[in-house]
């Protein structure tokens, strides 16, 4: 061969070669899951292997500093193609400012979603949907397998055998529950896991976002007040404990129960493997009643409003809409997944929680009042502590969180 | 002018640019960009439509503003009281102690300013797990046979901005320490002989040469201070979190800007309008005490 005709042959590939490259669309992924990175690695080669001519670039932003980074960029006119989205509240302020794309054409799967699950994708100002939900967030009791059954305990149907469970705990010389108070959001789960069963759940919810009651109803009161009765059975000093605090009194066993929520379960398997550990639904007022559950829209995949890559953007979202990723979500994330009719089997834990969740509830704050300052999250959290610390009673708990919403929630106002 | 005049002028320019540039990219422009901001309503993160002084109307007269951006500068003005009362006290004895010469001086200067050295967050971060219910401290007091003694530091109200305070005195009070103690050796020895001589003690020596002598440095410290109280941030967010908990009791003005300006994830959306507020209020009180202060003290030098 000719060195011309080598060299022909050469530029000939290196053309081909150039083409392919420009065919190439190269997505941008945001995720605020640092240590899901490798996780998704996967997953994202799964989808470029079925899309050859997409590349997805994941990067990932520290979960408290995600939104203010996603915020800048996006206002900024840049920020990722798609990329994972807060639910409620959280999703409003992207969806309200302009910055996402409006999903329901561009993912036909979108209509298969549960409607709870919509619930936290779909903006409540212009009613459209703007993310691919990916896991629900269950909240009720976990407990020390191993402890109940070396004390002889059985898992408590009703509130006063949750009691005497913790009691029974406390006095084999066990702390009998892992929570504190430093943090107030963990106030607001335990309030999630516990009082639904006694404010009345949906029924009370539809009526306080419909302002047909207040959160001052007897019933919401009532709920509250019974939180005192766990103060005798909490860490000494609880006022001081963190969160990492009680996570690790209850991954060390040295507390028999954790009222968290079922993003805890991951966790709490890998830090240590032997902990034999399952989960109640908060305990109900009288034997037979329903146990309700709390349970949320944990976020979405969104998609930018300013993307230059709407097609390619819109066949990633739809291998997130997929089973494929449900399953990914199940057995490598240990979440419970969003897309319907995912297959459970492969995870005991996940089957449970899915049970749980035929008494559901919305979790009240979170999903109804975290729209506007001050949230129901920011006032509750806050009056809780001030109810955990005996400073003010039930009724002051609820009158806090009553008149800081109604400054500006239009059904109270009237 | 003449034509020298204008080449020093020039390279007094050429100078001055790298660094007036950076004061106006990073501080001017972001300071009259916040000033733009707190006029206008917000939609979440789009400029709505201009809105006057109503921004700042809400931060003074409607609730629940009102009530956490009084309890926020009521925080940062004990942060003020304490760390004028304990740390500039204290850093006043110890830069006259350390003058003295007395034995290990050398030693002590070290070991007092070590702490100022220290990453903020660290220290934040470290004493926060020395602080815990089954920490450092209470693990302290009770192997000093008073468990009584033991509390949620960071976790009950009524300690948790004292905690924090005391633990920032901890960190800084070097500093205060070493202006003074420089301000102290810069005394003219000629004034200190002339005193002793007239057999002056040291408690008379201090009170009526050393201390006008040094008001100068006094000056400084107490507007440092004012500044710091005002600008407390770091110190909150790392030992309590964003939300100025427990029930808002260590809540400051930084925190509570940050918090209304950008949200927070477990609890609430942005609000950038009123969040630009707080933050211009929190600079106009920075530059106005800042400049009431040294208006005041420069009086007392000239006095004194």
């Amino acid at each position: 061969m000719s060195l011309k005709r080598l060299a022909f042959v050469f530029l000939c590939l290196a053309f081909t070669a150039g083409g392919l490259f420009a065919q190439k669309t190269t997505l941008t992924y945001w995720t605020w899951r640092p240590e899901d990175v490798d996780k998704y690695d996967q997953l994202l080669k799964v989808f470029e292997a079925q899309n050859p001519g997409i590349d997805v670039v994941q990067t990932a932003q520290k979960n408290t500093e995600y939104n203010t980074i996603l915020a800048a960029a996006l206002s900024g006119g840049a920020g990722p193609d798609v990329f994972q989205s807060r639910a409620y509240g959280g999703l409003e302020t992207f969806a309200q400012s302009g910055y996402m794309e409006p999903l329901s054409s561009w993912v036909p799967e979108l209509a298969s979603f549960s409607r709870a699950a919509i619930r936290g994708a779909t903006s409540i100002k212009d009613g459209k949907v703007y993310g691919v939900p990916f896991a629900s967030q269950t909240l009720f009791v976990y407990y020390n397998g191993k402890i109940y059954a070396d004390l002889g305990l059985k898992v408590p149907d009703t509130w006063d055998q949750f009691l005497s469970n913790l009691a029974a705990m406390k006095k084999a010389g066990i702390q009998p529950l892992a929570n504190g108070a430093k943090e107030g959001w963990t106030l607001e789960v335990m309030m999630g896991a516990l009082c639904p069963d006694f404010y009345g759940a949906n029924s009370f919810f539809d009526a306080v976002v419909q302002g047909k009651t207040t959160f001052q109803d007897p019933r919401f009161v009532g709920a509250i007040q019974k939180l005192k009765d766990l103060i005798p059975y909490m860490p000494d000093l609880y006022m001081g404990v963190s969160y990492t605090d009680m996570q690790s009194a209850f991954i060390n066993e040295t507390a028999g129960h954790f009222i968290g929520g079922s993003f805890e379960a991951g966790y709490f398997a890998s830090q240590n493997p032997s902990l034999q550990f399952d989960v109640f639904p908060g305990p109900a007022a009288k034997a037979g009643d329903p146990h309700y559950v709390s349970v949320y829209a944990d976020g979405n995949f969104s998609m930018n409003a300013n993307s230059k890559n709407k097609e390619a953007a819109a066949k990633l979202l739809r291998f997130f809409a997929s089973k494929q990723t449900g399953d990914f979500f199940i057995r490598t994330l240990k979440q419970v997944s969003s897309v319907p009719g995912v297959d459970t089997s492969a995870d005991p834990f996940i089957a449970r929680v899915l049970t749980l969740q035929k008494y559901n509830t919305p979790y009240v704050f979170l999903v109804g009042f975290r729209y506007q300052q001050p949230t129901g999250s920011t006032l509750i959290q806050s009056a809780l502590q001030g109810f955990f610390a005996g400073k003010i009673d039930a009724a002051e708990v609820c009158r806090q969180v009553q008149e800081g919403i109604a400054t500006y929630y239009a059904p109270f106002k009237k | 002018m003449r034509r020298a005049d204008v080449q020093r002028g020039l390279w007094v320019t050429l100078f001055v640019s790298p660094g007036l540039a950076v004061v106006v990219c990073i501080i001017l422009v972001p300071l009259f960009l916040s000033l733009y901001n707190s006029l206008f309503s917000w939609n979440q993160l789009v400029v709505d439509r201009f809105a006057g002084l109503e921004n700042f109307r809400r931060i003074f007269a409607a609730e629940p503003y009102r009530t956490r951006f009084l309890n926020a500068l009521g925080n940062n003005a004990r942060w003020f009281a304490a760390t004028m009362l304990i740390q500039n006290t204290c850093g006043l004895f110890f830069g006259w102690a350390l003058s003295r010469k007395i034995a290990g001086h050398a030693f002590f200067r070290r070991v007092f300013f070590i702490p100022v050295l220290f990453s903020i967050v660290a220290v934040g971060f470290l004493w926060g797990l020395y602080l815990k219910p089954n920490g450092l401290v209470n693990g302290f007091l009770a192997a000093l046979g008073r468990r009584d003694l033991a509390r949620a530091w960071l976790g009950d109200e009524s300690l948790a901005t004292w905690s924090i305070v005391l633990v920032n005195i901890w960190r800084w009070v070097g500093f205060p320490s070493l202006v003074f103690m420089a301000a102290i050796d810069a005394v003219p020895l000629d004034c200190l002989e002339a005193a002793y001589l007239d057999g002056a003690r040291e408690a008379t020596v201090f009170g009526r040469i050393i201390l006008p002598l040094i008001v100068p440095a006094v000056t400084i410290i107490t507007v440092l201070t004012i500044i710091g109280s005002l600008n407390v941030f770091e110190q909150v967010y790392t030992m309590a979190g964003l939300d100025g908990s427990p029930d808002y009791s260590t809540d400051t003005i930084g925190t509570l800007f940050y918090r209304t300006a950008f949200g927070s994830v477990d609890s609430g959306n942005p609000q950038i309008g009123v969040g630009s507020a707080i933050g211009v209020v929190i600079y106009v009180l920075t530059f106005a005490a800042s400049i009431g202060s040294i208006a005041g003290l420069r009086r007392r030098e000239a006095a004194a």
